[in-house]
């Protein structure tokens, strides 16, 4: 068991080693997120108290799936990815390394985002230890959301454009820009059906005290929850990718 | 299937299929500890196939293979420890430096970290790599880049190491370097399953050659056996006058050729049937009104025994 742990955090240092400043991760994971909420501060009536949330939850979101994008869906095109497949560890492993390397990524998204929104903005969390809690879940959440969505994409030249056909309309419906309380009522069963709500969500709970959807009990267990089975989903891609 | 304790790799009715396909079919062969066994085929015999099954990288259809006495299957763990595997490209970390690189596998293969460091200095001396220790794998030249994920393969002590086409693609120097490496490897011990297309390769490095083609394993045995057992086999040469015809025009009418070339001034024939090689010739020649100014057997190297071979299964 630990040992299977140590050998997904030597994939996930690996990857982070060789992925994080390649064009994809950079672009879309770090300065994406972070130009975003500068362009809310400055037009559109400044990042008010409900939206610094969201920012984050973006940050996290973008961060952590542009570093899955980058060290599978490359991995797997240049058959880098079947040296794991060699190693005497589980395919839970591999999967586990591939959430850690994107965890990394998203938490280091966060901290420019962060930045604004605390030092800039002066917007101070309302509670700090469970908004660690919160962004902590949440970035695990992304993460193997990340990983089990570039299992679905093959060609790497396209992986962004496919990524953000994705994420974009998922950031729309998330509650994370956009309050679910603007959008008509038809519009909830299609945001309580996708994870980044519930992520978005915890977050904004550990900033404001206060939440949009649901209490912070369901979305914390929700987020934890879907974190773990989209894992376990990874490691049975996984197994059954081999021809 | 051969259960005795010296066989590092036993294979028993070993089937891959792919939809319709047969890609290797019903095989069996067994390697010897200490043995290295050439798997020695065409392109599309099958090779790779064998070898991803082996390693646990493709599933198997049906039958069983065992390594060091284990179910590559059932025991995948322990059987991932006891072999090493250098696929059909070197598949490294683009941007991890060779130290990097060997470091990361011997983490991965659990070696303890007491003796990584050191494992990994030998192996880059080993392989003539210590001067580009801190180079990045995309900056390695072909030849350095196989045998760095050669080296990789190594950092947990194998005890059998599986090469596919581990020469494919290089030039003459580094090929003869790496036969090199690989006798030495296996004097040490190693048990070495080694892929290749290329004849004169498998005849001149293996132990024990076993030849696929389509799937099946066609012939198997020591170089020496294997070219004994086809040593009637003939070339003819011929040449005709006034000229030579073309390649396209002989291959539609001498039937019973496996493979027909044009060598200097004459032309080669390998023949399956060599009788009827002959007749075809002479029937030729007279019906193109040509001369045959030259016919004369020789006998065939390796790589016309090899077509041979393949050819008897078709
Ligand atoms: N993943 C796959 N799906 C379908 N067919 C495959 C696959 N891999 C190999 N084949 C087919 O199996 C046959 C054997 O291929 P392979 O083992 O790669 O041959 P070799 O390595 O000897 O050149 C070929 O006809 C090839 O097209
Ligand atoms: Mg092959």
């Amino acid at each position: 068991m630990i040992d299977e742990l140590t050998k997904s955090f030597y994939i996930a240092m690996k990857d982070f080693r060789e992925y994080y400043m390649k064009p994809g991760a950079l672009s879309w994971g770090l300065l994406f997120p972070f130009v975003f909420a500068l362009a809310f501060m400055i037009r559109r009536g400044g990042l008010t108290e409900w939206l610094a949330p969201g920012m984050i939850a973006l940050a996290l979101f973008f961060g952590s799936t542009s570093m899955s994008a980058m060290s599978i869906v490359f991995e797997r095109r240049f058959g880098s990815f079947e040296r794991l497949m060699l190693y005497p560890i589980n395919y839970t492993t591999i999967a586990l390394g591939k959430t850690l390397s994107s965890f990394l990524m998203g938490i280091v998204s966060i901290v420019p985002v962060f930045i604004l929104t605390t030092a800039v903005l002066r917007i101070t969390p309302a509670h700090p230890i469970l908004l660690t809690l919160a962004t902590i879940l949440a970035t695990f959440e992304s993460s193997t959301f990340g990983v089990l969505l570039s299992f679905m994409v093959k060609d790497p030249t396209q992986v962004m454009v496919v990524f953000n056909l994705v994420r974009f309309p998922m950031m729309f419906l998330a509650d994370v820009i956009v309050p679910v309380s603007l959008m008509p009522h038809y519009i909830l069963p299609v945001v309580l059906l996708q994870p980044l709500t519930y992520s978005a969500e915890v977050v904004r709970f550990g900033y404001e005290g206060s939440y949009d959807i649901l209490p912070p009990e369901i979305s914390f267990t929700l987020t934890f929850v879907i974190g773990v089975l989209f894992l376990i989903l990874a490691g049975y891609i996984i197994k059954r990718s081999k021809p | 299937m051969e259960r005795s304790r010296s066989c590092a790799i036993s294979v028993n009715e070993l089937t891959k299929v792919y939809g319709s396909l047969r890609a290797v079919d019903r095989i069996s062969f067994c390697v010897h500890e200490g043995e290295i066994f050439g798997f020695l085929g065409p392109n599309g015999a099958g090779k790779t196939t064998t070898v991803r099954m082996l390693v646990g990288l493709t599933n198997i259809t049906s039958g069983r293979a065992l390594i060091c006495g284990h179910d590559v299957v059932k025991e995948y763990k322990v059987v991932k420890r006891l072999i090493g595997v250098v696929p059909d490209v070197s598949n490294l970390y683009l941007e991890l430096t060779s130290y990097q690189n060997l470091m990361f596998s011997a983490k991965m293969y659990g070696v303890p970290r007491g003796v990584r460091e050191e494992r990994v200095k030998e192996l880059l001396k080993f392989f003539g790599l210590w001067r580009f220790k801190d180079t990045k794998f995309k900056n390695l030249s072909k030849g350095l880049k196989r045998r760095l994920t050669i080296a990789s393969a190594l950092v947990h002590n194998p005890k059998v190491l599986f090469l596919d086409e581990p020469t494919s693609g290089l030039d003459v120097m580094s090929r003869r370097i790496l036969w090199r490496q690989l006798k030495e490897l296996n004097r040490q011990g190693v048990t070495i399953f080694l892929t290749t297309h290329n004849v004169y390769e498998a005849f001149h490095i293996s132990d024990r050659i076993a030849i696929i083609n389509k799937g099946k394993i066609v012939a198997i045995g020591t170089p020496e056996e294997l070219s004994r057992k086809f040593s009637t086999q003939e070339v003819i040469e011929v040449a005709f006058q006034p000229s030579n015809p073309e390649l396209n025009d002989l291959l539609e009418h001498i039937k019973g050729a496996l493979d027909i070339r044009r060598v200097g001034d004459h032309i080669e024939i390998v023949p399956l049937d060599k009788a009827s090689v002959i007749e075809n010739v002479a029937k030729y020649a007279r019906l193109r009104g040509l001369e045959i100014s030259m016919l004369r057997l020789r006998s065939a190297d390796a790589e016309e025994l090899f077509l041979k071979i393949v050819g008897e299964a078709k």
